[in-house]
């Protein structure tokens, strides 16, 4: 890992569940431009993982730093260097786009929340679905709306939980290229995925966590079919 | 302190938009207020009881039965898409969703208290001249207090799996010393009284809110965090 | 103490302590209806009062007892508070339906009427719905720390609630006059009725460790099952 004052950093981070530990121990450092791709079975902790690094769920054991500073779910302001893409849209159905956007703005303490709202739809390209009920957008759009919402407060720091599925080419595409501006620009990504493939080459590190810890953790390999099968290996123990 | 009180109010402003879009929630909330008013009129005999006697008891009784009806909502419409992960990744206090959780379900209630005294008015042939300041002061208090209680209550129950009927289980208990308070000053209120002779339970009524709601806004974390 | 044993030493001395405690329950017994005077004027049903003051006293360090175990579960987050707090919980509501089931049984034969809204029994039965909703809680939920913290919840709101009840309640009583309750006023108590009655606090006290500590013991047992079964 470079040696860059990390945007975010874990360190021995492990998180119990009742009896069963999906995470032993978790060490990581995530600089700006860093593209981390997180592999790993169904159960390895890798949507926890996401989760703890976003304040949504308190460690077991380990430490957290954001930005040098120690990260604690009891600390609000300094959520506002995250931003968590989940599984769900974290938005209402029955509100419009715009509104869910210039609600989301507002968590987030921000000026003039509707023209960031529009920034942010247009950003996606949904500036034209602004009226639309959020309950009736299709997936693809209903990605990217959730896209525009997770991110709306241009956080340096983006965590991704598989932001491919279910897409269709053309979403995949623009999301791909809004994650490569990002990237650009300086900000840290990880990215959990079960499509390695649509992300490799906008890749420049890969995990994989496999045992509650990771049994991979290296600079991204330069084929994805010359990764596969040391993949294989550590997923099996 | 200020972020605190911006955040709660555009959550339940949010709630509130929410609410007015489907208006399903106070509908049904105050068409059961209705009806429960409804079965305590045919449920008493007026040749034996007095109007006045009856009426604090079941205008306080209905009114926390609806409340009861309305406080689950709040948490409720946040478990589709896990928006409830929405409110937990932002830079907002655990205290600031307490709080706009509280506002939104303050009004709720009210809206439905707004509701239910007209028809008890009418229904019950009650004459409140005179006493509706002191009525609408007493259902402030006394409103405060459960609904503080029962917003903490209602993000509990929303994770299981009867929290229409855990809610009341949980809460009841609680309801009681507003309830008590509430009944006592409206009875002496209507007995045309004078201040003085209820200020007592007034002031029992305010202490009541300010223990519980501090005590709630403190505690809150513990229903938020994972 | 390794986990297999974990418990058992709470188990062992709960039961030898609530032993004692039901020998000393049929010694007071016998005190009570041997050797203490009768009450002139509510006669024999009064001795029940031996049993219902004291187990009324037993709910209220029940619940007293988890208030303050909830405060610290929430500081501390350590799972043997949350399970020492529940088992307090289901020893207290035992306590309570003791209090629950004396009182009408004492005050038929005096007042005529099963249920009086006597302040302390009014009390009682709250306490001891919020010990049910408390359990009901906990058997609604299946994330461990998530029923734990919800339980603290409960029990610190619950311990603020009781001066609330008591007020309001007393004070309800007296703007509604119903059959005083008549209490044996403690100074006037005779020696023995009072002698008596200090035991049988004793052995109300003695019994509500030795069942806490049975309780305790077997649900830090079940932890460690629980543990156990989820590493193999």
């Amino acid at each position: 890992m470079p040696s860059a004052e990390p945007l975010l950093a874990a360190r021995g981070l492990g998180r119990r569940f009742g009896p069963s530990t999906v995470l032993r121990s978790v060490d990581l450092a995530l600089v700006p431009g860093q593209v981390v791709l997180i592999l790993g079975e169904n159960g390895s902790g890798k949507t926890t993982l996401l989760r703890l690094l976003a304040g949504l769920l308190r460690p077991t054991h380990g430490t957290i730093q954001l930005g040098g500073k120690p990260f604690s779910s009891s600390d609000p302001a300094a959520r506002r260097g995250l931003g968590l893409l989940s599984h769900q849209s974290l938005m209402y159905d029955e509100l419009s786009l715009q509104e869910n956007l210039v609600f989301a703005a507002r968590l987030y303490g921000l000026k003039e929340p509707h023209l960031v709202a529009a920034a942010a739809m247009q950003g996606v390209g949904l500036a034209e679905r602004g009226e639309s009920r959020l309950g009736s957008l299709s997936r693809g759009m209903l990605q990217r709306a959730a896209i525009a919402r997770a991110f709306i407060h241009r956080p340096p720091i983006l965590l991704l939980d598989e932001p491919f599925t279910a897409l269709d080419a053309g979403s995949a595409d623009r999301v791909r290229e809004w994650l490569s501006g990002r990237a650009r620009e300086g900000c840290g990504i990880l990215l959990v995925t079960h499509q390695p493939a649509e992300v490799w080459d906008l890749a420049t590190d890969v995990g994989v966590l496999a045992g509650g810890t990771w049994a991979i953790l290296e600079s991204r390999p330069a084929t994805l079919e010359g990764f596969l099968p040391r993949y294989r290996d550590a997923i099996r123990v | 302190m200020s972020d605190t009180l911006r955040a709660a109010l555009a959550l339940a402003g949010k709630d509130l938009r929410l609410e007015f879009r489907s208006k399903t929630g106070i509908i049904s909330a105050a068409m059961f207020a209705a009806l429960v008013l409804i079965i305590f009129n045919f449920s008493r005999d007026p040749t034996t009881v007095s109007n006045l006697d009856l009426a604090p008891s079941v205008l306080w009784a209905t009114f926390t039965f609806g409340a009861m009806v309305a406080l689950n909502r709040a948490f409720h419409l946040e478990r589709e898409n896990a928006a409830f992960d929405g409110l937990r990744l932002a830079p907002i206090s655990r205290e600031a969703i307490y709080l706009g959780k509280l506002l939104a379900n303050l009004v709720f209630v009210s809206l439905v208290e707004a509701v239910t005294l007209p028809l008890f008015i009418l229904f019950f042939d009650v004459d409140l001249s005179g006493a509706l300041p002191g009525i609408l002061l007493i259902t402030l208090l006394a409103t405060i207090g459960f609904v503080g209680v029962g917003t903490v209550f209602s993000a509990m129950v929303v994770r299981t799996r009867f929290a229409e009927l855990m809610l009341p289980v949980l809460l009841l208990p609680f309801m009681v010393p507003p309830l008590i308070g509430a009944a006592m000053a409206t009875t002496r209120l209507l007995a045309g009284r004078p201040l003085s002779d209820f200020a007592g339970w007034l002031r029992f009524l305010a202490v009541y809110d300010l223990v519980f709601l501090t005590l709630s806004a403190l505690v809150f974390w513990a229903v938020v965090d994972e | 103490m390794n986990a297999g044993t974990r418990g058992r030493g709470a188990i062992r001395g709960g039961l030898a302590v609530s032993a004692i405690g039901l020998l000393a329950l049929a010694g007071v017994y016998v005190l009570a209806l041997k050797h203490t005077p009768v009450e002139i004027r509510q006669g024999l049903a009064q001795k029940i009062f031996y049993l219902h003051a004291p187990a009324a006293w037993s709910a209220l360090l029940a619940f007293g007892l988890v208030g303050m175990v909830s405060v610290l579960y929430l500081w501390l987050q350590d799972p043997r508070l949350d399970l020492f707090a529940a088992s307090s919980v289901e020893v207290g509501l035992a306590f309570c339906l003791v209090m629950l089931t004396t009182g009408p049984i004492w005050a038929k034969p005096i007042w005529g009427t099963w249920w009086t809204w006597d302040p302390r029994l009014t009390l009682t039965l709250l306490l001891f719905f919020i010990f049910l909703g408390y359990l009901a809680l906990r058997a609604a939920l299946t994330d461990r720390s998530e029923r734990a913290r919800f339980s603290a919840v409960i029990g610190i709101m619950g311990l603020l609630l009781v001066p609330f009840i008591h007020i309001s309640v007393y004070l309800f009583r007296t703007m509604h006059p119903m059959p005083i309750l008549m209490k044996p006023s403690k100074p006037s108590l005779p020696p023995e009725m009072l002698k008596t009655l200090l035991c049988s606090f004793g052995v109300a006290t003695l019994l509500y460790i030795g069942f806490v500590m049975v309780r305790y013991g077997l649900a830090i047992r079940q932890f460690d099952r629980e543990e156990a079964q989820h590493e193999s």
